[in-house]
Protein backbone atom coordinates (compact mmCIF):
# COMPACT_ATOMS: atom_id res chain seq x y z
CA UNK A 1 0.00 0.00 0.00
CA UNK A 2 1.29 3.48 -0.98
CA UNK A 3 2.82 4.64 2.47
CA UNK A 4 4.18 8.06 0.89
CA UNK A 5 0.28 9.47 1.91
CA UNK A 6 -1.03 9.13 5.29
CA UNK A 7 -3.43 11.35 7.39
CA UNK A 8 -0.60 12.87 8.94
CA UNK A 9 1.06 13.67 6.16
CA UNK A 10 -1.11 16.47 5.61
CA UNK A 11 0.12 18.07 9.04
CA UNK A 12 -2.24 18.82 12.05
CA UNK A 13 -3.57 22.11 10.66
CA UNK A 14 -3.19 22.08 7.04
CA UNK A 15 -7.11 20.37 5.82
CA UNK A 16 -7.28 16.96 4.67
CA UNK A 17 -9.72 17.94 2.07
CA UNK A 18 -9.37 21.55 0.48
CA UNK A 19 -11.86 22.69 -2.19
CA UNK A 20 -11.37 26.23 -3.97
CA UNK A 21 -14.05 28.20 -6.06
CA UNK A 22 -15.60 25.21 -7.22
CA UNK A 23 -17.62 25.56 -10.61
CA UNK A 24 -19.43 22.63 -12.43
CA UNK A 25 -21.70 22.68 -14.84
CA UNK A 26 -23.52 19.76 -16.83
CA UNK A 27 -24.53 20.85 -20.48
CA UNK A 28 -24.27 24.53 -19.95
CA UNK A 29 -26.78 24.43 -16.47
CA UNK A 30 -24.28 25.27 -13.56
CA UNK A 31 -24.72 22.69 -10.86
CA UNK A 32 -21.65 23.98 -8.49
CA UNK A 33 -20.77 28.05 -9.26
CA UNK A 34 -18.35 28.26 -6.80
CA UNK A 35 -17.78 25.86 -4.21
CA UNK A 36 -15.13 26.59 -1.60
CA UNK A 37 -14.55 23.82 1.52
CA UNK A 38 -12.30 22.48 3.64
CA UNK A 39 -12.72 19.33 5.78
CA UNK A 40 -10.16 19.09 9.14
CA UNK A 41 -8.19 16.18 10.11
CA UNK A 42 -10.89 13.85 12.13
CA UNK A 43 -13.96 15.77 11.34
CA UNK A 44 -17.16 14.87 10.38
CA UNK A 45 -18.25 17.63 8.23
CA UNK A 46 -22.45 16.81 6.92
CA UNK A 47 -23.57 18.49 3.86
CA UNK A 48 -27.35 19.17 3.47
CA UNK A 49 -29.36 20.38 0.45
CA UNK A 50 -32.40 19.86 -1.34
CA UNK A 51 -32.37 16.77 -3.83
CA UNK A 52 -30.49 17.60 -7.11
CA UNK A 53 -28.56 20.56 -5.61
CA UNK A 54 -25.43 18.77 -6.74
CA UNK A 55 -24.23 17.15 -3.28
CA UNK A 56 -23.48 13.84 -4.87
CA UNK A 57 -21.37 15.60 -7.50
CA UNK A 58 -19.76 17.52 -5.14
CA UNK A 59 -18.14 14.40 -3.19
CA UNK A 60 -17.31 12.41 -6.74
CA UNK A 61 -15.20 15.79 -7.46
CA UNK A 62 -12.99 14.74 -4.71
CA UNK A 63 -11.96 11.28 -5.78
CA UNK A 64 -11.90 12.22 -9.76
CA UNK A 65 -15.29 10.82 -11.16
CA UNK A 66 -16.63 13.81 -12.13
CA UNK A 67 -13.99 16.73 -13.78
CA UNK A 68 -14.28 20.35 -12.57
CA UNK A 69 -14.80 23.07 -14.96
CA UNK A 70 -12.60 25.51 -12.62
CA UNK A 71 -11.26 25.75 -9.33
CA UNK A 72 -9.26 23.81 -7.09
CA UNK A 73 -9.64 20.40 -5.06
CA UNK A 74 -6.18 19.12 -3.04
CA UNK A 75 -6.98 16.13 -0.97
CA UNK A 76 -3.83 15.48 1.34
CA UNK A 77 -2.58 18.19 -0.04
CA UNK A 78 -2.66 17.25 -3.73
CA UNK A 79 -3.83 18.49 -6.54
CA UNK A 80 -6.76 16.02 -7.45
CA UNK A 81 -6.58 17.35 -11.52
CA UNK A 82 -3.21 17.46 -11.47
CA UNK A 83 -2.32 13.50 -10.79
CA UNK A 84 -0.85 10.87 -12.92
CA UNK A 85 -3.40 7.96 -13.09
CA UNK A 86 -1.23 6.16 -10.53
CA UNK A 87 -0.90 9.10 -7.91
CA UNK A 88 -4.50 9.55 -8.40
CA UNK A 89 -4.97 5.28 -7.55
CA UNK A 90 -2.59 6.52 -4.50
CA UNK A 91 -5.04 8.80 -3.30
CA UNK A 92 -8.22 6.94 -3.98
CA UNK A 93 -6.72 4.26 -2.27
CA UNK A 94 -7.35 6.25 1.01
CA UNK A 95 -10.71 7.59 0.07
CA UNK A 96 -13.77 6.01 0.65
CA UNK A 97 -16.72 6.42 -1.19
CA UNK A 98 -20.39 4.86 -0.14
CA UNK A 99 -21.95 4.95 -3.46
CA UNK A 100 -25.91 6.38 -3.28
CA UNK A 101 -27.25 3.55 -4.62
CA UNK A 102 -24.35 1.42 -3.05
CA UNK A 103 -23.22 -0.27 -6.80
CA UNK A 104 -22.55 -2.95 -5.38
CA UNK A 105 -20.57 -5.88 -8.26
CA UNK A 106 -23.66 -7.90 -9.18
CA UNK A 107 -21.94 -10.33 -10.55
CA UNK A 108 -20.15 -11.56 -7.39
CA UNK A 109 -21.54 -12.65 -4.37
CA UNK A 110 -21.43 -9.99 -1.01
CA UNK A 111 -18.16 -12.28 0.30
CA UNK A 112 -16.74 -11.71 -3.05
CA UNK A 113 -17.14 -7.85 -3.69
CA UNK A 114 -15.88 -7.03 -0.16
CA UNK A 115 -12.48 -9.96 -1.07
CA UNK A 116 -11.84 -8.09 -4.48
CA UNK A 117 -10.39 -4.57 -3.67
CA UNK A 118 -8.35 -6.80 -0.67
CA UNK A 119 -7.10 -9.16 -3.48
CA UNK A 120 -6.23 -6.95 -6.01
CA UNK A 121 -4.36 -4.20 -3.80
CA UNK A 122 -2.70 -7.20 -1.19
CA UNK A 123 -1.59 -9.92 -3.56
CA UNK A 124 0.37 -11.26 -0.47
CA UNK A 125 -2.86 -11.66 1.80
CA UNK A 126 -3.77 -15.36 2.33
CA UNK A 127 -7.53 -16.85 1.62
CA UNK A 128 -7.93 -17.50 4.90
CA UNK A 129 -7.40 -13.69 6.28
CA UNK A 130 -9.23 -12.54 3.51
CA UNK A 131 -11.76 -14.50 5.00
CA UNK A 132 -11.43 -13.02 8.09
CA UNK A 133 -11.07 -9.47 7.36
CA UNK A 134 -14.69 -10.18 5.07
CA UNK A 135 -16.22 -11.75 7.86
CA UNK A 136 -15.34 -8.92 10.47
CA UNK A 137 -16.02 -6.15 8.06
CA UNK A 138 -19.41 -7.62 7.33
CA UNK A 139 -19.92 -7.95 11.22
CA UNK A 140 -19.53 -4.42 11.71
CA UNK A 141 -22.67 -3.76 9.87
CA UNK A 142 -24.39 -6.59 11.06
CA UNK A 143 -24.76 -9.06 8.01
CA UNK A 144 -22.63 -11.87 8.53
CA UNK A 145 -25.08 -14.36 7.67
CA UNK A 146 -25.73 -12.69 4.05
CA UNK A 147 -22.17 -13.25 2.73
CA UNK A 148 -22.90 -15.98 -0.03
CA UNK A 149 -25.71 -13.89 -1.22
CA UNK A 150 -25.74 -12.22 -4.37
CA UNK A 151 -26.48 -8.43 -4.47
CA UNK A 152 -29.82 -8.99 -6.25
CA UNK A 153 -30.93 -10.73 -3.24
CA UNK A 154 -30.27 -8.04 -0.66
CA UNK A 155 -33.13 -5.62 0.18
CA UNK A 156 -32.09 -1.79 -0.40
CA UNK A 157 -30.65 -0.90 3.32
CA UNK A 158 -28.66 -4.75 3.21
CA UNK A 159 -27.14 -3.36 -0.18
CA UNK A 160 -26.16 0.05 1.62
CA UNK A 161 -24.52 -1.79 4.26
CA UNK A 162 -22.70 -3.99 2.45
CA UNK A 163 -21.50 -1.18 0.09
CA UNK A 164 -20.29 0.83 3.45
CA UNK A 165 -18.56 -2.46 4.72
CA UNK A 166 -17.20 -3.02 1.63
CA UNK A 167 -15.53 0.57 1.84
CA UNK A 168 -14.65 0.48 5.12
CA UNK A 169 -12.64 -3.22 4.76
CA UNK A 170 -9.45 -0.91 2.90
CA UNK A 171 -9.42 1.30 5.94
CA UNK A 172 -9.46 4.80 4.48
CA UNK A 173 -8.18 7.80 6.08
CA UNK A 174 -11.22 10.08 4.73
CA UNK A 175 -14.69 8.64 4.28
CA UNK A 176 -17.23 10.01 1.87
CA UNK A 177 -20.62 8.92 2.49
CA UNK A 178 -23.82 10.08 0.01
CA UNK A 179 -26.68 9.32 2.43
CA UNK A 180 -25.39 6.58 4.74
CA UNK A 181 -28.88 5.86 6.49
CA UNK A 182 -31.36 6.59 3.57
CA UNK A 183 -33.47 3.49 2.99
CA UNK A 184 -33.14 2.16 6.82
CA UNK A 185 -35.71 1.78 9.61
CA UNK A 186 -34.73 3.54 12.28
CA UNK A 187 -32.77 0.96 14.56
CA UNK A 188 -30.26 0.56 12.06
CA UNK A 189 -29.74 3.70 10.33
CA UNK A 190 -28.77 4.62 14.38
CA UNK A 191 -26.74 1.80 14.36
CA UNK A 192 -25.18 3.23 10.94
CA UNK A 193 -24.69 6.57 12.57
CA UNK A 194 -23.07 5.01 15.54
CA UNK A 195 -20.67 3.34 13.22
CA UNK A 196 -19.51 6.53 11.22
CA UNK A 197 -19.31 8.12 14.87
CA UNK A 198 -16.96 5.11 16.12
CA UNK A 199 -15.26 5.16 12.76
CA UNK A 200 -14.48 9.04 13.93
CA UNK A 201 -13.39 8.59 17.37
CA UNK A 202 -11.52 5.43 16.96
CA UNK A 203 -10.00 5.79 13.45
CA UNK A 204 -9.25 9.08 13.26
CA UNK A 205 -11.45 9.09 9.93
CA UNK A 206 -12.15 12.60 8.47
CA UNK A 207 -15.61 12.17 6.50
CA UNK A 208 -18.23 14.05 4.65
CA UNK A 209 -21.45 12.99 5.31
CA UNK A 210 -24.41 13.65 2.84
CA UNK A 211 -27.67 13.14 4.53
CA UNK A 212 -31.11 13.87 4.62
CA UNK A 213 -31.30 12.48 7.74
CA UNK A 214 -31.91 14.86 10.88
CA UNK A 215 -31.06 12.21 13.53
CA UNK A 216 -27.87 11.04 11.58
CA UNK A 217 -26.65 14.71 11.36
CA UNK A 218 -27.45 15.75 14.89
CA UNK A 219 -25.30 12.15 15.75
CA UNK A 220 -22.27 12.59 13.31
CA UNK A 221 -21.71 15.91 12.46
CA UNK A 222 -18.93 18.41 14.16
CA UNK A 223 -20.41 21.24 11.14
CA UNK A 224 -23.02 21.39 8.92
CA UNK A 225 -22.86 23.36 5.46
CA UNK A 226 -25.89 23.31 3.23
CA UNK A 227 -25.59 23.95 -0.36
CA UNK A 228 -28.30 25.93 -2.18
CA UNK A 229 -28.05 26.95 -6.01
CA UNK A 230 -24.73 25.95 -6.55
CA UNK A 231 -23.19 27.60 -3.09
CA UNK A 232 -22.65 27.03 0.50
CA UNK A 233 -25.40 29.14 1.93
CA UNK A 234 -25.16 28.55 5.87
CA UNK A 235 -22.02 26.78 7.95
CA UNK A 236 -22.24 25.61 11.39
CA UNK A 237 -22.71 23.54 14.09
CA UNK A 238 -26.27 21.37 14.30
CA UNK A 239 -27.52 23.81 17.26
CA UNK A 240 -26.18 26.78 15.19
CA UNK A 241 -28.19 26.42 11.83
CA UNK A 242 -30.92 25.10 13.70
CA UNK A 243 -31.58 27.99 15.66
CA UNK A 244 -30.09 30.56 13.36
CA UNK A 245 -32.78 32.79 11.84
CA UNK A 246 -32.39 31.55 8.09
CA UNK A 247 -35.93 30.56 7.81
CA UNK A 248 -34.27 27.91 4.45
CA UNK A 249 -31.84 26.61 6.16
CA UNK A 250 -34.59 25.97 9.27
CA UNK A 251 -36.76 24.01 7.13
CA UNK A 252 -34.43 21.08 6.84
CA UNK A 253 -34.58 20.82 10.65
CA UNK A 254 -38.26 20.79 10.91
CA UNK B 1 -32.59 59.24 -37.89
CA UNK B 2 -32.04 57.41 -41.13
CA UNK B 3 -28.48 59.25 -41.49
CA UNK B 4 -26.46 57.69 -39.10
CA UNK B 5 -28.69 54.44 -39.11
CA UNK B 6 -27.43 53.72 -42.41
CA UNK B 7 -23.66 52.58 -41.58
CA UNK B 8 -25.60 51.45 -38.48
CA UNK B 9 -27.10 48.71 -39.95
CA UNK B 10 -23.96 47.94 -42.17
CA UNK B 11 -22.15 47.42 -39.17
CA UNK B 12 -24.78 45.34 -37.40
CA UNK B 13 -25.35 43.42 -40.50
CA UNK B 14 -21.51 42.79 -41.05
CA UNK B 15 -21.57 41.42 -37.63
CA UNK B 16 -24.62 39.62 -37.59
CA UNK B 17 -23.26 37.80 -40.63
CA UNK B 18 -19.72 37.36 -39.03
CA UNK B 19 -21.68 35.84 -36.12
CA UNK B 20 -23.40 33.16 -38.64
CA UNK B 21 -20.15 32.01 -40.01
CA UNK B 22 -18.50 31.86 -37.05
CA UNK B 23 -21.68 30.35 -35.60
CA UNK B 24 -21.35 27.92 -38.86
CA UNK B 25 -18.02 26.89 -38.34
CA UNK B 26 -18.46 25.76 -34.84
CA UNK B 27 -21.69 24.00 -35.80
CA UNK B 28 -20.14 22.63 -38.11
CA UNK B 29 -16.90 21.49 -36.09
CA UNK B 30 -18.84 20.15 -33.68
CA UNK B 31 -20.85 18.19 -36.27
CA UNK B 32 -17.45 16.67 -37.53
CA UNK B 33 -16.15 16.34 -33.91
CA UNK B 34 -19.93 14.61 -33.22
CA UNK B 35 -19.27 11.88 -36.40
CA UNK B 36 -15.65 11.25 -36.09
CA UNK B 37 -15.00 11.48 -32.01
CA UNK B 38 -16.50 7.58 -31.72
CA UNK B 39 -13.86 6.52 -34.59
CA UNK B 40 -10.89 8.41 -32.87
CA UNK B 41 -12.35 7.20 -29.15
CA UNK B 42 -12.58 3.41 -30.48
CA UNK B 43 -9.22 3.61 -31.94
CA UNK B 44 -7.82 5.10 -29.02
CA UNK B 45 -9.73 2.28 -26.88
CA UNK B 46 -8.17 -0.19 -28.64
CA UNK B 47 -4.43 1.38 -28.35
CA UNK B 48 -5.01 1.14 -24.72
CA UNK B 49 -5.96 -2.33 -24.77
CA UNK B 50 -1.71 -3.34 -25.79
CA UNK B 51 -0.37 -0.69 -23.09
CA UNK B 52 -2.64 -2.11 -20.34
CA UNK B 53 -1.99 -5.39 -21.60
CA UNK B 54 1.77 -5.44 -20.82
CA UNK B 55 1.66 -3.49 -17.56
CA UNK B 56 0.92 -5.93 -14.25
CA UNK B 57 -0.94 -6.92 -12.77
CA UNK B 58 -2.45 -9.47 -15.05
CA UNK B 59 -6.53 -10.25 -14.61
CA UNK B 60 -5.58 -13.80 -14.15
CA UNK B 61 -9.05 -15.06 -12.69
CA UNK B 62 -11.56 -12.85 -14.30
CA UNK B 63 -9.71 -13.58 -18.00
CA UNK B 64 -10.10 -17.47 -17.53
CA UNK B 65 -13.64 -16.77 -16.20
CA UNK B 66 -14.25 -15.10 -19.41
CA UNK B 67 -12.95 -18.00 -21.19
CA UNK B 68 -15.18 -20.44 -19.55
CA UNK B 69 -18.42 -18.41 -20.56
CA UNK B 70 -17.26 -17.40 -23.93
CA UNK B 71 -16.06 -21.33 -24.63
CA UNK B 72 -18.70 -22.86 -22.59
CA UNK B 73 -21.71 -20.62 -23.29
CA UNK B 74 -20.76 -20.61 -27.18
CA UNK B 75 -20.55 -24.57 -27.82
CA UNK B 76 -24.23 -25.82 -27.93
CA UNK B 77 -24.81 -23.37 -30.69
CA UNK B 78 -21.56 -23.48 -32.65
CA UNK B 79 -21.86 -27.69 -32.34
CA UNK B 80 -25.18 -27.22 -34.32
CA UNK B 81 -23.94 -24.55 -36.79
CA UNK B 82 -21.20 -26.05 -37.46
CA UNK B 83 -22.73 -29.57 -38.27
CA UNK B 84 -25.55 -28.06 -40.12
CA UNK B 85 -23.56 -26.22 -42.33
CA UNK B 86 -20.88 -28.82 -43.10
CA UNK B 87 -24.09 -31.08 -43.73
CA UNK B 88 -25.78 -28.57 -45.98
CA UNK B 89 -22.57 -27.70 -48.08
CA UNK B 90 -22.08 -31.44 -48.97
CA UNK B 91 -25.71 -31.95 -49.72
CA UNK B 92 -25.27 -28.82 -52.28
CA UNK B 93 -22.14 -28.95 -53.74
CA UNK B 94 -22.75 -32.81 -54.63
CA UNK B 95 -24.63 -32.88 -57.64
CA UNK B 96 -22.63 -30.37 -59.21
CA UNK B 97 -19.68 -32.24 -58.70
CA UNK B 98 -21.24 -35.46 -59.77
CA UNK B 99 -21.86 -33.46 -63.36
CA UNK B 100 -17.95 -34.00 -63.51
CA UNK B 101 -17.64 -36.97 -62.22
CA UNK B 102 -15.66 -35.27 -59.57
CA UNK B 103 -17.36 -37.06 -56.32
CA UNK B 104 -14.06 -37.64 -54.95
CA UNK B 105 -13.24 -34.23 -54.84
CA UNK B 106 -16.24 -33.44 -52.14
CA UNK B 107 -14.47 -34.14 -48.90
CA UNK B 108 -11.69 -31.67 -50.07
CA UNK B 109 -14.06 -29.63 -51.19
CA UNK B 110 -15.89 -29.36 -48.31
CA UNK B 111 -12.83 -28.92 -46.10
CA UNK B 112 -11.46 -26.20 -48.31
CA UNK B 113 -14.25 -23.87 -47.95
CA UNK B 114 -15.25 -24.95 -44.30
CA UNK B 115 -11.34 -24.07 -43.32
CA UNK B 116 -10.79 -21.35 -45.43
CA UNK B 117 -14.06 -19.35 -44.66
CA UNK B 118 -17.30 -20.58 -43.67
CA UNK B 119 -15.97 -22.27 -40.25
CA UNK B 120 -14.08 -19.03 -39.11
CA UNK B 121 -17.21 -16.23 -40.46
CA UNK B 122 -19.58 -18.26 -39.00
CA UNK B 123 -18.28 -18.35 -35.61
CA UNK B 124 -17.18 -15.01 -35.68
CA UNK B 125 -20.92 -14.11 -36.51
CA UNK B 126 -22.24 -16.04 -33.87
CA UNK B 127 -20.01 -14.94 -31.31
CA UNK B 128 -20.81 -11.17 -32.54
CA UNK B 129 -24.31 -11.81 -31.76
CA UNK B 130 -24.13 -14.04 -28.33
CA UNK B 131 -20.48 -12.70 -26.75
CA UNK B 132 -20.73 -9.17 -28.18
CA UNK B 133 -24.53 -8.35 -27.10
CA UNK B 134 -23.56 -9.87 -23.65
CA UNK B 135 -20.38 -7.69 -23.19
CA UNK B 136 -22.24 -4.63 -24.30
CA UNK B 137 -25.16 -4.88 -22.12
CA UNK B 138 -22.82 -6.25 -19.06
CA UNK B 139 -20.10 -3.67 -19.26
CA UNK B 140 -23.38 -0.70 -20.51
CA UNK B 141 -25.13 -2.11 -17.14
CA UNK B 142 -22.51 -1.80 -14.66
CA UNK B 143 -21.62 1.53 -16.00
CA UNK B 144 -25.32 2.81 -14.94
CA UNK B 145 -25.14 1.62 -12.07
CA UNK B 146 -21.99 3.01 -11.35
CA UNK B 147 -20.45 0.14 -11.06
CA UNK B 148 -17.36 0.95 -12.73
CA UNK B 149 -17.37 3.86 -10.99
CA UNK B 150 -16.84 1.87 -7.93
CA UNK B 151 -13.82 0.29 -9.15
CA UNK B 152 -12.38 3.55 -9.96
CA UNK B 153 -12.82 4.65 -6.35
CA UNK B 154 -11.50 1.45 -5.05
CA UNK B 155 -8.03 2.48 -7.12
CA UNK B 156 -9.01 -0.76 -9.18
CA UNK B 157 -8.33 0.13 -13.19
CA UNK B 158 -11.43 -0.85 -14.54
CA UNK B 159 -9.89 -1.23 -18.26
CA UNK B 160 -7.69 -3.94 -17.00
CA UNK B 161 -9.75 -5.98 -14.94
CA UNK B 162 -13.19 -5.73 -17.46
CA UNK B 163 -11.66 -5.08 -20.67
CA UNK B 164 -8.10 -5.97 -20.73
CA UNK B 165 -9.53 -9.82 -19.62
CA UNK B 166 -12.23 -9.82 -21.61
CA UNK B 167 -10.98 -8.56 -25.32
CA UNK B 168 -7.70 -11.05 -24.47
CA UNK B 169 -9.83 -14.13 -23.75
CA UNK B 170 -12.44 -13.51 -27.31
CA UNK B 171 -9.25 -12.76 -28.99
CA UNK B 172 -7.78 -16.48 -27.83
CA UNK B 173 -11.02 -18.23 -27.95
CA UNK B 174 -12.37 -17.45 -30.83
CA UNK B 175 -9.63 -19.27 -32.63
CA UNK B 176 -10.46 -22.26 -30.85
CA UNK B 177 -13.65 -22.37 -31.08
CA UNK B 178 -13.70 -21.80 -34.98
CA UNK B 179 -11.66 -25.19 -35.46
CA UNK B 180 -14.14 -26.86 -33.15
CA UNK B 181 -16.28 -26.03 -35.85
CA UNK B 182 -14.60 -26.89 -38.68
CA UNK B 183 -14.32 -30.12 -36.89
CA UNK B 184 -18.19 -30.31 -36.47
CA UNK B 185 -18.51 -29.15 -39.88
CA UNK B 186 -16.37 -31.80 -41.29
CA UNK B 187 -19.00 -34.43 -38.81
CA UNK B 188 -21.95 -32.75 -40.64
CA UNK B 189 -20.37 -33.44 -43.60
CA UNK B 190 -19.22 -36.91 -43.86
CA UNK B 191 -22.71 -37.70 -42.39
CA UNK B 192 -24.14 -36.13 -45.55
CA UNK B 193 -21.73 -38.55 -47.09
CA UNK B 194 -23.31 -41.38 -45.81
CA UNK B 195 -26.71 -40.44 -46.57
CA UNK B 196 -25.58 -41.50 -50.42
CA UNK B 197 -22.28 -43.89 -50.18
CA UNK B 198 -21.31 -46.03 -47.25
CA UNK B 199 -17.67 -44.29 -46.08
CA UNK B 200 -15.70 -44.53 -43.28
CA UNK B 201 -14.61 -41.92 -40.89
CA UNK B 202 -11.11 -42.16 -40.66
CA UNK B 203 -11.41 -42.46 -44.77
CA UNK B 204 -13.43 -39.39 -45.06
CA UNK B 205 -11.53 -37.45 -42.79
CA UNK B 206 -7.64 -38.27 -44.28
CA UNK B 207 -9.30 -37.62 -48.07
CA UNK B 208 -10.54 -34.13 -46.78
CA UNK B 209 -7.41 -33.11 -44.83
CA UNK B 210 -5.14 -34.66 -47.59
CA UNK B 211 -6.63 -31.79 -49.63
CA UNK B 212 -5.61 -29.01 -47.31
CA UNK B 213 -2.73 -26.49 -47.79
CA UNK B 214 -0.67 -24.60 -45.96
CA UNK B 215 -2.28 -21.28 -47.48
CA UNK B 216 -5.56 -22.70 -46.36
CA UNK B 217 -4.90 -22.97 -42.84
CA UNK B 218 -2.62 -20.11 -41.62
CA UNK B 219 -4.08 -17.25 -42.93
CA UNK B 220 -7.77 -18.04 -41.82
CA UNK B 221 -6.28 -19.20 -38.19
CA UNK B 222 -4.39 -15.57 -38.08
CA UNK B 223 -8.20 -14.43 -39.34
CA UNK B 224 -9.85 -15.83 -36.47
CA UNK B 225 -7.36 -13.99 -34.00
CA UNK B 226 -8.48 -10.73 -35.84
CA UNK B 227 -12.18 -11.37 -35.74
CA UNK B 228 -11.68 -12.24 -31.89
CA UNK B 229 -9.86 -8.50 -30.94
CA UNK B 230 -12.92 -7.00 -33.08
CA UNK B 231 -15.78 -8.58 -31.37
CA UNK B 232 -13.98 -7.93 -27.58
CA UNK B 233 -12.84 -4.83 -28.54
CA UNK B 234 -16.24 -3.69 -30.03
CA UNK B 235 -18.65 -5.22 -27.16
CA UNK B 236 -16.55 -3.58 -24.39
CA UNK B 237 -15.95 -0.14 -26.15
CA UNK B 238 -19.95 0.07 -26.71
CA UNK B 239 -20.68 -1.17 -23.34
CA UNK B 240 -18.30 0.48 -21.30
CA UNK B 241 -18.98 4.52 -22.35
CA UNK B 242 -22.98 4.07 -22.09
CA UNK B 243 -24.16 7.36 -21.00
CA UNK B 244 -27.56 7.74 -19.29
CA UNK B 245 -30.27 5.31 -18.18
CA UNK B 246 -30.98 1.30 -18.80
CA UNK B 247 -32.57 2.09 -22.09
CA UNK B 248 -29.09 3.08 -23.54
CA UNK B 249 -27.75 -0.45 -22.52
CA UNK B 250 -30.01 -2.05 -24.46
CA UNK B 251 -28.94 -0.27 -27.17
CA UNK B 252 -25.26 -0.46 -26.71
CA UNK B 253 -25.81 -4.17 -26.54
CA UNK B 254 -27.58 -3.91 -30.17
CA UNK B 255 -24.89 -0.88 -31.60
CA UNK B 256 -22.22 -3.77 -30.63
CA UNK B 257 -24.02 -6.65 -32.34
CA UNK B 258 -24.45 -4.68 -35.54
CA UNK B 259 -20.95 -3.24 -34.99
CA UNK B 260 -19.17 -6.53 -34.49
CA UNK B 261 -21.08 -8.78 -37.15
CA UNK B 262 -19.85 -5.37 -39.78
CA UNK B 263 -15.89 -5.54 -38.68
CA UNK B 264 -15.93 -9.45 -38.87
CA UNK B 265 -17.39 -8.80 -42.86
CA UNK B 266 -14.93 -6.25 -43.35
CA UNK B 267 -11.86 -7.67 -41.48
CA UNK B 268 -12.58 -11.07 -43.92
CA UNK B 269 -12.54 -8.69 -46.88
CA UNK B 270 -9.35 -7.02 -45.93
CA UNK B 271 -8.15 -10.76 -45.15
CA UNK B 272 -9.18 -12.35 -48.49
CA UNK B 273 -7.23 -9.65 -50.32
CA UNK B 274 -4.25 -9.91 -48.78
CA UNK B 275 -4.19 -13.92 -48.90
CA UNK B 276 -4.63 -13.34 -52.12
CA UNK B 277 -1.57 -11.72 -52.72
CA UNK B 278 0.54 -14.02 -51.02
N1 LIG C 1 -23.40 12.85 -15.36
C1 LIG C 1 -24.29 13.84 -15.36
N2 LIG C 1 -24.68 14.40 -16.52
C2 LIG C 1 -25.57 15.40 -16.55
N3 LIG C 1 -26.13 15.94 -15.47
C3 LIG C 1 -25.78 15.43 -14.27
C4 LIG C 1 -24.86 14.36 -14.15
N4 LIG C 1 -24.71 14.06 -12.84
C5 LIG C 1 -25.52 14.91 -12.18
N5 LIG C 1 -26.16 15.73 -13.02
C6 LIG C 1 -27.09 16.80 -12.63
O1 LIG C 1 -26.52 17.50 -11.56
C7 LIG C 1 -27.49 17.83 -10.61
C8 LIG C 1 -27.04 17.44 -9.23
O2 LIG C 1 -26.99 16.05 -9.14
P1 LIG C 1 -26.61 15.30 -7.80
O3 LIG C 1 -26.66 13.85 -8.08
O4 LIG C 1 -25.33 15.83 -7.28
O5 LIG C 1 -27.78 15.71 -6.83
P2 LIG C 1 -27.89 15.44 -5.27
O6 LIG C 1 -27.74 16.73 -4.56
O7 LIG C 1 -26.97 14.34 -4.89
O8 LIG C 1 -29.40 14.97 -5.15
P3 LIG C 1 -30.02 13.75 -4.29
O9 LIG C 1 -30.20 14.27 -2.91
O10 LIG C 1 -31.34 13.52 -4.95
O11 LIG C 1 -29.10 12.62 -4.39
C9 LIG C 1 -28.79 17.19 -11.04
O12 LIG C 1 -29.63 18.19 -11.56
C10 LIG C 1 -28.41 16.25 -12.13
O13 LIG C 1 -29.38 16.27 -13.13
MG1 LIG D 1 -27.12 12.37 -4.50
Amino acid sequence: MAESISAGSAGPDKPVVDIRDLKISFNRIPILSGINLQVRHGENLVVLGKSGSGKSVLIKCLVGLVEPDAGEIRVFDKDISNLSYEQLNEVRLKVGFLFQNAALYDSMTVGDNLAFPLRYHFKKLKPAQIRQLVGEALDSVGLQEAIDKMPSELSGGMSKRVGLARTLILKPDIMLYDEPTTGLDTATSKEISALILEMQRKKNISSIIITHDMHCAKTTADRLVVLKEGVIAAEGSYDQLRDGDDPWTKTFFE
Amino acid sequence: MSAPGGAGTETINEMYKNMQTAADTESLRELLKKKFAPTGDSIAFAARFFRELVKPPFPGREFLHQCYLIGYKSCPLISLTGFIMGLVLTIQSRPSLAQFGAESMLPGMVATSLVREIGPVITALICAGNIGSRMGAELGSMRVTEQIDAMEVSAINPYKFLVVSRVLATTLMIPLLSVYTNAVGMIGSWAAMNIHTNIGFTRYFSAAMGHLEFLDIVPALVKTFLFGFAIGIIGCFKGFYVRGGTESVGRAANAAVVTASLAVFVLDMLAVQITDLI
